[in-house]
């Protein structure tokens, strides 16, 4: 009898760079687009342009912050959010501007759309005064809570339960607003998400729980990290979930539309999984060998922006010389940013023991 | 004054600022129709409803971080933990959230909650229930860290906690809940955070305890005064802010000093203000200064080892003998 070969003991499912185990691991499955238009959405053509002009925003935001990153005009950790636009720019405009809205570390397309300026996040990433967070966050702690926007947050999973505390605010106070949460697929492994899970729908409150799920928990594909799919978690937890092609702005809208809408008339939670795709590495330091250039110009080639751009100029919505024009407006106001953020004055010495606690004058050990 | 227990003055703290404000609600494991696991929150679920008493499931991670949200949308929770030993479980949320919101975001969210509940060892309850983590959270900057051994002190400073606009630690023991002690009739009695206190006046020795440890050193003053040694007992109440001129201007009187603390060696409220000490009071101290605390070891069950395990009166005496040259 000839002897059975000893097979390898292995623990986490394989995939990057392994010549036996074949291909890398694909990105995410995305579903079907929305076949709607925006006259079935009721979206105006202005509101089209706003879009358009927002989710280009934040293109080029992040196209040049990587470029001042590279010049060595700022340090620390860079997420970038490219790819994903149509994600907050759907759900900002399907939400009221009451809802809350708070993400993890890749968190400067929803400043932006809950009211930072270019000038004050690239101030921000700078670490300059005139930073949304007075240089006291950067990159990853982006916030406005004027607008209801609470902030980028740092530890996978962490601000999970946060959104739980403040779907509980609204419900306490009979307010009418829900609560909206974003955190990439790495997180959905977190004992936070099921502990928050739980909680909030043994409590109904009003809260979404979205995982943007790019497809990589830094350098690992979904499949590597998690089992089963990821939207099959609310089935434990008895709650409403949803998947969305988080390529389209227009199936974010529609989709995030219809789940506030029942989120505030029934006081229930949902579970959503949008499925898209980041161009750039989890962050600067990212020389990202688990996947193929192949699969990133595949995804390209379905770009959000040039999406709703197409759709447009096809359904002769705008011209090319109207829509020249709101790319160099952009263009403008993000050089214009570059340019602030690099003659803000650096926070005064003082201000390192400025902000820890709410009275004047606090006790500091020493 | 009246005699109150320790956990009716908690109980009153509680029910006087939910009383007089909307946004003060309390949870945590079985304090609503329970009426709490050692009954600090009996009766509150009957006056203020299910709205402000709410029970959560085992969950700390979970119900603290919902905590942190509310608290950043302008409620002030209180969060019961049944322990702080199993606040571990909620850490994440009490040093990487509670503490950094507002410094992170420069400024612009507070987090005014509560966490509070039993720390440290209680008996024979094993080695993870019987931790004392007030210095551990001491430690993080943005925290205020209380830790108070008698039902006034408990009252004046939960009140004070649960109207400080910051993330507050408010520690308590499962063996002090039954303890009786004066506590202030006056209306609105609040006690500053960061106010230590002289609780017995003494010429010969400084004692700081705190917490559980502040009856150990009453018993080993007693004994002492039999003696004809006088302790003066300094109970800071507050961990963090630190009362310190209090505890140097009693060494400056005494020239000597014992720490009991019932942390480990380690890093614990003994050692940091062992070091304070030398730097503020170096040239008034007679002989260095000495700590009862627990040793570098886990807490036992057996009661004979737990015994051995616990500081005791007698260690206090010991310490105070030494530092008195009187071995």
């Amino acid at each position: 009898m000839a002897k059975k070969k000893k097979e390898e003991i292995r623990f986490a499912p394989t995939g990057i760079g392994d010549v036996n185990e074949g291909a890398v691991q694909k990105g995410v499955d995305l579903p079907d687009a929305t076949e709607k238009t925006h006259k079935d959405l009721g979206l105006s053509e202005e509101q089209l342009l706003a879009m358009y002009e927002q989710m280009y925003l934040q293109r080029r935001f992040e196209e040049r912050s990587m470029q001042q990153y590279q010049k060595g005009k700022f340090g620390g950790f860079l997420h970038l959010y490219i790819g994903q636009e149509a994600i907050s720019t759907g759900t900002t405009f399907a939400l009221d501007d009451e809802d809350d809205i708070i993400t993890a570390y890749r968190d400067h397309g929803w400043g932006l759309c809950r009211g930072i300026s270019a000038k004050e996040g690239m101030a921000e990433l700078f670490g300059k005064a005139t930073g949304s967070s007075r240089g006291k966050g950067g990159s990853m702690h982006f916030a406005n809570a004027k607008k209801k926007f609470w902030g980028g947050y740092g530890i996978v999973g962490g601000h999970i339960p946060i959104n739980a505390g403040f779907a509980f605010a609204n419900k306490y106070n009979a307010n009418g607003n829900i609560s909206t949460c974003f955190f990439g697929d790495g997180a959905v492994d977190q004992g936070a998400l099921h502990e928050t899970l739980n909680l909030a729908q043994l409590w109904k409150l009003p809260a979404v729980f979205v995982v943007e799920n790019n497809g990589y928990s830094m350098g690992t594909a979904a499949a590597r990290h998690t089992v089963a799919q990821i939207v099959d978690r609310a089935k434990g937890y008895d709650m409403k979930s949803a998947v969305i092609n988080g390529m389209d702005v227009f199936s974010v809208y529609e989709k995030m539309k219809e789940i506030a809408d029942d989120v505030r008339e029934n006081s229930e939670p949902w579970f959503v999984e949008i499925r898209t795709y980041r161009y750039r590495g989890h962050s600067m330091s990212d020389p990202q060998k688990y996947r193929t250039k192949e699969e990133l110009e595949e995804y390209k080639t379905i770009d959000p922006i040039q999406r709703l751009k197409t759709y447009m100029l096809d359904n002769e919505l705008t011209n090319e010389d109207q829509l020249k024009e709101i790319e160099d407006k952009v263009e403008q106001e993000v050089l214009d940013a570059v340019e602030f953020a690099d003659e803000s004055p650096f926070p005064e010495e003082k201000e390192l023991y400025e902000d820890m606690f709410a009275e004047d004058d606090p006790y500091f050990h020493v | 004054m009246a005699e109150l227990q320790f956990r009716e003055a908690l109980k009153h703290a509680i029910d006087e600022e939910m009383g007089r404000d909307e946004r003060v609600f309390i949870m945590g494991e079985e304090v609503a129709e329970y009426n709490g696991a050692y009954k600090v929150t009996e009766g509150l679920l009957d006056k203020y409803g299910f709205k402000r008493v709410i029970d959560t499931p085992i969950s700390e991670l979970g119900f603290a971080g919902l905590g942190v949200g509310a608290a950043m949308r302008g409620l002030r929770p209180i969060v019961e933990f049944m322990t702080f030993n199993f606040a571990v479980l909620a850490a994440d949320q009490i040093i990487n959230h509670a503490t950094k919101v507002k410094y992170m975001t420069g400024g612009q969210i507070d987090c005014p909650i509560v966490f509070r509940g039993p720390n440290a060892s209680a008996g024979q309850l094993g080695a993870t229930h019987s931790v004392a983590y007030d210095s551990m959270y001491a430690h993080f900057p943005g925290l205020k860290v209380i830790y108070p051994s008698e039902p006034g002190d408990a009252k004046g400073l939960l009140k004070a906690a649960i109207r400080d606009d910051n993330p507050v630690i408010f520690m308590e023991s499962e063996q002090m809940y039954g303890m009786k002690g004066e506590v202030s009739d006056a209306e609105d009695f609040i006690i500053p955070i960061g106010k230590g206190k002289i609780k017995r006046e003494g010429s010969d020795v400084t004692l700081v305890a705190h917490g559980k440890m502040y009856h150990l050193a009453v018993q080993a003053a007693n004994q002492l005064a039999k003696d004809g040694i006088e302790c003066e007992i300094i109970d800071p109440r507050t961990v963090k802010p630190l009362d310190l001129p209090l505890i140097i201007e009693s060494i400056k009187k005494t020239n000597r000093c014992v720490l009991i603390d019932e942390a480990h060696p380690f890093g614990g409220l003994a050692a940091e203000v062992g070091f304070l000490i030398q730097r503020e009071a170096f040239d008034y101290l007679d002989a260095p200064v000495q700590r009862v605390c627990l040793p570098d070891v886990n807490a036992p069950f057996s009661k004979k080892l737990f015994d051995a395990w616990f500081p005791s009166p007698k260690q206090v005496i010991d310490a105070v003998n030494q530092v008195t040259y009187r071995t």
